[in-house]
């Protein structure tokens, strides 16, 4: 409900916060790409999103997801950061060709 | 034993059960994709009971199995399923629903005092069921929150009658649909905004309701307070959450939510609703609960004692058409006894069922399967679709007696 978002928002903190401190404790992958995926993933949902869909896709099912987040969901991801993504995915969350 | 060690040898390609019997792993239902195992854990929304976690953020929460031995869900133990991470506390005072669309002559808004007052209230007792439960057991595995048995519930629900409502509004011939906005938004102004419609026959139908209770209480806040939509039969998709604008519409609604999402392809299941306006050539918008049973009582792995009667318990449901039978099998498909079927709450209910069997030692592969009132029954292998919608496979439940 878009007119009332403004509005709410402070609301919906209140509300997410249960769920949101505990989001701390998922713990992804380490490698040199974590900090461009907390920065671009995780503002709109928790990480555990990915944790849960694998490990089960190759390459190009990691490509469409992300692209989709983009295309669809909105999601403001630069090329470079999406083709770091996706590098990202496939090695820790996803599986060989 | 426990299930979670027990699925994950299964994930692993060999099943160890019963600390016996090493068997490959076509023998046996797909797991869960391991990454969904390793996330899970059990979690306590602020209000409920402890649930599976699924995911944080937007919260998707499954109830653990073993609730389900009640015909009637408890409220804090009902499954939450959000697709959008912002979800106001909406205070039930200023709470107000608006009610137009271009196919409503007289749109109005509702206070919840009004909705409770103006029109005749009525209950039923229905399942709420998510379209993907059990995704997570997709063979194979796709994208998506990843469910196993627990994305269900069932409730009775108070409310008002849908048709009610829009009659008040004026709805014309025209309506083609009746859309349904929450209060819920995306973190991104760029999100497709949750927007769900239903056909225009649908909503006239005299058990779709805006309800504003279950079980006797307000509807807790993950489960929609203050009301929701309630569309006895059809999947949890169309049970708009915190309703704030139910709109009749004279064109098919054309959002993501609608257009894209939710969708089976054509010509796979046998569902009797079909949804024309949203149809296209190659899918069509799922609609009905397929019909389904589920074992309450025993888990897989289970050793037991040989000789002694074994109460098998569970619960069947379908999209109201009503539970004809339920059939039980104790030797993995190959012979099938009929259970014994409990009270009636109604149509579009969980209905109870119980067998009882005496084990000789060895391993047992209990499975159930319910038929409906149309003679459909559950199937054998999943049948593929890219979002792992209609689930209804035979449970295969090895126990072990001695």
């Amino acid at each position: 409900m878009k007119a009332t978002q403004a509005l709410l928002a402070s609301a919906a903190l209140l509300a997410c916060t249960g769920a949101l401190a505990d989001e701390t404790r998922i713990r992804m992958a380490d490698a040199p790409e974590t900090p461009t995926l907390i920065a671009n993933c995780s503002g709109c949902h928790s990480l555990d999103y990915i944790q849960m869909n694998s490990r089960f896709v190759k390459r190009a099912g990691w490509e469409a997801e992300v692209k989709k987040m983009v295309s669809v969901m909105g999601a403001p991801v630069s090329e470079a950061d999406a083709a770091k993504l996706v590098d990202y995915l496939t090695r820790e969350y996803g599986v060989a060709e | 034993m426990d299930r979670r060690s027990f699925v994950r040898g299964v994930a692993g390609g060999m099943a160890l059960a019963g600390g016996q019997l090493l068997l490959p792993r076509s023998l046996l239902a797909a797991g869960l994709p391991s990454g969904a195992l390793e996330s899970e854990e059990l979690y306590a929304l602020a209000g409920k009971q402890p649930l599976i976690k699924r995911s944080f953020r937007p919260p998707n929460f499954e109830t653990p199995v073993a609730h389900f031995s009640d015909v009637i869900t408890p409220n804090d133990r009902f499954f939450v399923r959000w697709h959008l991470a912002s979800i106001p506390q909406l205070d039930p005072r200023e709470w107000r629903l608006s009610i137009g669309g271009d196919a409503a002559t007289q749109p109005f808004d509702l206070t919840l005092e009004q909705l409770k007052r103006d029109f005749e209230q009525v209950e039923l007792v229905a399942v709420c069921q998510c379209s993907g439960n059990r995704r997570g057991l997709s063979d194979p595995h796709v994208f998506g929150v990843q469910w196993a048995y627990g994305a269900m519930g069932n409730a009775r629900w108070k409310g008002v009658r849908l048709k009610d409502v829009l009659a008040k509004a004026g709805v014309s011939k025209d309506a083609v649909e009746v859309e349904f906005n929450g209060a819920d938004s995306g973190a991104l102004e760029a999100t497709p905004d949750f927007v769900k419609s239903i056909p225009a026959w649908k909503a006239m139908d005299e058990n779709t309701l805006i309800a504003w209770e279950m079980n006797g209480e307000p509807l807790p806040h993950w489960n929609g307070a203050p009301a929701r939509i309630v569309v006895p039969g059809w999947t949890a998709t169309y049970w708009m959450k915190q309703v704030v604008s139910i709109r009749a519409i004279v064109k098919p609604a054309a959002g993501f939510w609608m257009a894209k999402a939710y969708r089976v392809p054509k010509g796979k299941f046998s569902t009797v609703d079909r949804f024309t306006s949203q149809e296209t050539a190659e899918n069509t918008p799922i609609t009905e609960i397929v019909v389904n049973s589920l074992i309450t009582n025993v888990s897989d792995g289970q050793r037991v004692k040989a000789g002694a009667p074994l109460v098998v318990k569970g619960i069947a449901w379908d999209a109201g058409f009503g539970i004809r039978s339920v059939d039980v099998s104790v030797d993995g498909g190959r012979s099938w006894q009929s259970a014994e079927l409990g009270a009636d709450p109604g149509r579009f209910s969980f209905r109870p069922w119980q067998y009882v069997f005496k084990p000789s030692p060895g391993r047992h592969v209990v499975s159930a399967r319910a038929t409906n009132g149309l003679g459909a029954s559950q199937t054998d292998q999943f049948i593929f679709n890219p979002a792992g919608y209609n689930n209804n496979v035979l449970q295969r439940i090895g126990v072990e007696a001695a």
